[in-house]
């Protein structure tokens, strides 16, 4: 019996289509804009000015504050300006566009191909390194990684986790990762848990990935301390929690962080960018991302640097098919709708799906029938027809004693709904209300 | 025989004792409430609307009865004549407190606005609101999705199919300041009704630079300033790329109103403008469209 998270959970259709294309390195765009605000936490503070010329991993924007990132320029070029751009839901959010000329690397990078597996520097030295080079949760989450290494006092970790899941259907960025940088990946693994002090790491990978797994397996057979534990297909595998409770049995308490029971999780993405900033000194300036849907011609692993159009990406995958309805930034179930084409791809896109037009719509919405089939999918035990009720009349005392907080935004809920309600646009926006509530009390 | 006697002398007797406990428990737990907030109460509309800025209609004639001075405390709802009988009962002065209405400060039709991407999420400006920056390149501006309308609880909003914008009926509107709280955009504001219910006021909330606004949506306004020039009473401030005019300040003299390049002031219910006396045209605002 192959395991798998207890409570809840959905089984979309997976629709990998793209799982057997190599990357490939996308072009250097001619212009990018980078936004200053790439992760969750304070934006990083401009540092470059219209006009400036900037190599490759330079930074251009410091970091705000403990619970926040470097933004390093993806190109060298010269600083065209300063500016407001519209992000994938429509505001305006500052970025940094540069002009792109040529390629010039900074020189404190290392830019050879040779696998670098001894770990000279300590615990302390790699969380910094982490910090300073920008490295954020790449699965879409964005949170600082350097943060997550650091446990707060008093709590102690003694497993790593990372997150090889891929839960979100038609992605392919992290099993080619996996499967392309699986060497380099696994020094990253040996980096986390040295600076974790952590002798005991497990990758978990959903068993739709049978190649990742074998290769994997065979280059951790003469490490010790590092595990693949294959999973059971089942969404929101991927989330931290359902990812913990899967690989190690232990469930996180309500309102509290992974830590708590003694576990960190990273994403394949996190860990192998970890590797190039401690034993490249490479900051986070590219990603790998999918380009995939039903129309797409030519659905595509891509390896971009930051910043780089999303128009481009899909150009590159034989352009936008003539039916598409909508285009999303991520995967299908957590991924939001891109109201402009010319967002740049940001150190969080794992994916863009285009959909066709038949996709693309929501069926209309019917009153709650109280099947409960919300309650049986929500991987938090939640129960969100309530929750949405709740939202709705305002009764946001009950949402909050009914943990509306702890929905991790899944989407499984709505996803199942045989009346289509709108469930989690709701309890987000009690969450949002409700957050609000919690911030003003404290 | 006798059990029916003694079974029915027991249960008096309890009864009698029960009355009496009760009798002193109530006297010794009796609260005084002042009789003056059932009187109060009686006298006010029993809308319940919340306009009064307490829950309901009793705490607010509760709070009329404790407060000193209720010159700061107002009812929308009955206006004037409801808080000069709530004063004669409560041998208290009334404050004097000018009649307020709702503005709708967005006039992004779908004429004046192009529609970027189509929004089918649950139909809630709220919620659209968590989610993204809506339908136009202004995200600033209104959804349209009426949960304005919604909240209105005396038929003063409803939502103009063509312009996708919701009206507020101005004979129905009480200014209990519902619509206000429940956009998640602030784009609907009380102002002061004026006399003949004649007012100015800047239909439009977007906050970005000029040609950012003005590139979204026709009728911006695009932070050029002309209008705080050309007010000859500094009613008028700029900020953030977007006028505003204080009417307490605002004189009504329609100076600024021909002076926006993008009309994006809006004038209501006045007499229309001798032609001569005016250099340009002025924008024609008719109710409907500009609320
Ligand atoms: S979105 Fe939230 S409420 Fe819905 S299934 Fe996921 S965790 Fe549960
Ligand atoms: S799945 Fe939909 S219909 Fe069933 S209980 Fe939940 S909200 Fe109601
Ligand atoms: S004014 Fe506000 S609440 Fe009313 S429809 Fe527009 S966005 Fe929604
Ligand atoms: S004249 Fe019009 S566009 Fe210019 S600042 Fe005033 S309201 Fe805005």
């Amino acid at each position: 019996m192959l395991k798998t998270f207890s409570i809840g959970g959905i089984h979309p259709a997976d629709r990998k289509i793209s799982a057997g294309k190599s990357i490939e390195v996308l072009p250097l765009p001619k212009r990018v804009a980078v936004p200053v605000a790439q992760h969750i936490g304070a934006p990083a503070k401009t540092e470059v000015k219209k006009g400036d010329l900037v190599k490759v991993g330079q930074v251009i924007a410091k970091t705000g504050g403990f619970v926040s990132a470097n933004i390093h320029s993806p190109v060298s070029g010269k600083v065209f300006k300063l500016d407001e751009i519209v992000d994938a839901s429509g505001y305006r959010k500052p970025a940094v566009i540069i002009d792109v000329d040529g390629d010039d690397w900074d020189e404190s990078i290392d830019r050879s191909e040779t696998l670098k597996t001894d770990i000279p520097l300590s615990s302390e030295e790699i969380i910094k390194k982490v910090g300073e080079m920008g490295i954020v949760g790449m699965g879409g989450a964005t949170f600082p990684a350097h943060v997550k290494l650091s446990p707060p006092p008093g709590k102690k970790c003694d497993v790593l986790i990372i997150n090889g899941v891929e839960c979100e259907p038609y992605l392919t960025s992290d099993h080619r990762v996996m499967l392309e940088r699986g060497e380099e990946m696994i020094v990253g693994v040996k980096i986390l848990m040295k600076a974790l002090n952590v002798t005991r790491a497990v990758i978990g990978i959903e068993n739709n990935k049978p190649d990742a797994i074998k290769h994997l397996q065979k280059l951790v057979q003469h490490e010790s301390g590092i595990e693949i534990q294959p999973l059971k297909v089942q969404y929101p595998q991927g989330g931290e929690k359902q990812l913990i409770d899967a690989t190690i049995g232990r469930q996180v308490p309500s309102g509290k962080l992974p830590i708590e029971v003694g576990a960190v999780v990273q994403n394949v993405g996190t860990t192998l960018a970890v590797y190039e900033a401690v034993q490249k000194n490479k900051p986070l300036i590219e990603r790998v991302i999918t380009v995939t849907g039903p129309g797409i011609s030519k659905p595509s692993n891509f390896l971009v640097r930051i910043g780089t159009p999303v128009s481009q990406l899909i150009e590159a995958a034989g352009g936008l098919p003539d039916n598409t309805g909508k285009v999303i930034g991520g995967g299908p179930m957590m991924g939001k709708a891109l109201t402009n084409l010319e967002v740049p791809v940001t150190k969080g896109s794992s994916g863009i799906l285009v959909l066709p037009h038949e996709e693309a719509h929501r069926k209309p919405v019917e009153n709650c029938i109280r099947c409960g089939k919300c309650i049986s999918a929500c991987p938090m035990g939640l129960e969100p027809y309530l929750l949405m009720i709740e939202t709705e009349k305002e009764l946001l005392d009950r949402a909050e004693s009914d943990n509306i907080m702890d929905c991790i935004e899944c989407g499984s809920c709505s996803f199942t709904c045989p009346a289509n309600r709108p469930l989690l646009d709701y309890i987000r926006l009690g969450k949002g209300k409700v957050g609000q509530i919690i911030r003003n009390r404290n | 025989m006798s059990i029916v006697l003694i079974t029915i002398l027991t249960l008096a007797g309890l009864g009698a004792l029960a009355a009496v406990i009760l009798y002193l428990a109530s006297q010794k737990f009796k609260v005084f409430e002042d009789p003056r907030i059932d009187q109060v109460e009686e006298a006010l509309p029993a809308a319940n609307c919340g306009g009064c800025g307490f829950p309901g209609c009793r705490a607010f004639a509760e709070a009329l009865v404790k407060a000193d001075d209720i010159s700061d405390l107002n009812c929308p709802v009955g206006g004037p004549d409801v808080m000069s009988t709530v004063a004669g009962i409560l041998g208290k002065e009334v404050g004097k407190t000018d009649p307020m209405v709702a503005v709708v400060r967005c006039n992004g039709t779908c004429e004046n606005r192009p529609r970027l991407n189509e929004y089918e999420g649950a139909t809630s400006c709220a919620v659209a609101a968590a989610l993204y920056g809506g339908e136009t390149g202004c995200s600033y501006g209104c959804y349209g999705l009426g949960d304005c309308v919604e909240a209105c609880d005396f038929d003063a909003m409803y939502m103009d199919e063509e312009t996708g914008l919701p009206v507020i009926i101005e004979d129905n509107c009480v200014a209990c300041g519902a619509c206000v709280d429940a956009c998640p955009k602030d784009i609907i504001e009380l102002r002061k009704k004026g006399p003949k219910s004649r007012r100015i006021f800047i239909s439009c909330v977007n906050q970005d630079k000029g040609a950012v606004a003005k590139k979204a949506c026709n009728v911006a306004c695009i932070g050029c300033g002309k209008c705080v020039k050309v007010c000859p009473f500094d009613a008028i401030t700029m900020e953030n790329n977007l006028a505003y005019i204080d009417y307490d300040k605002c004189k009504l003299c329609r100076k600024c109103v021909p002076e926006c390049p993008t009309n994006a002031i809006h004038e209501l219910n006045f007499p229309p403008r001798k032609p001569k006396a005016e250099k340009k045209e002025a924008p024609v605002n008719t109710p409907e469209s500009s609320n």
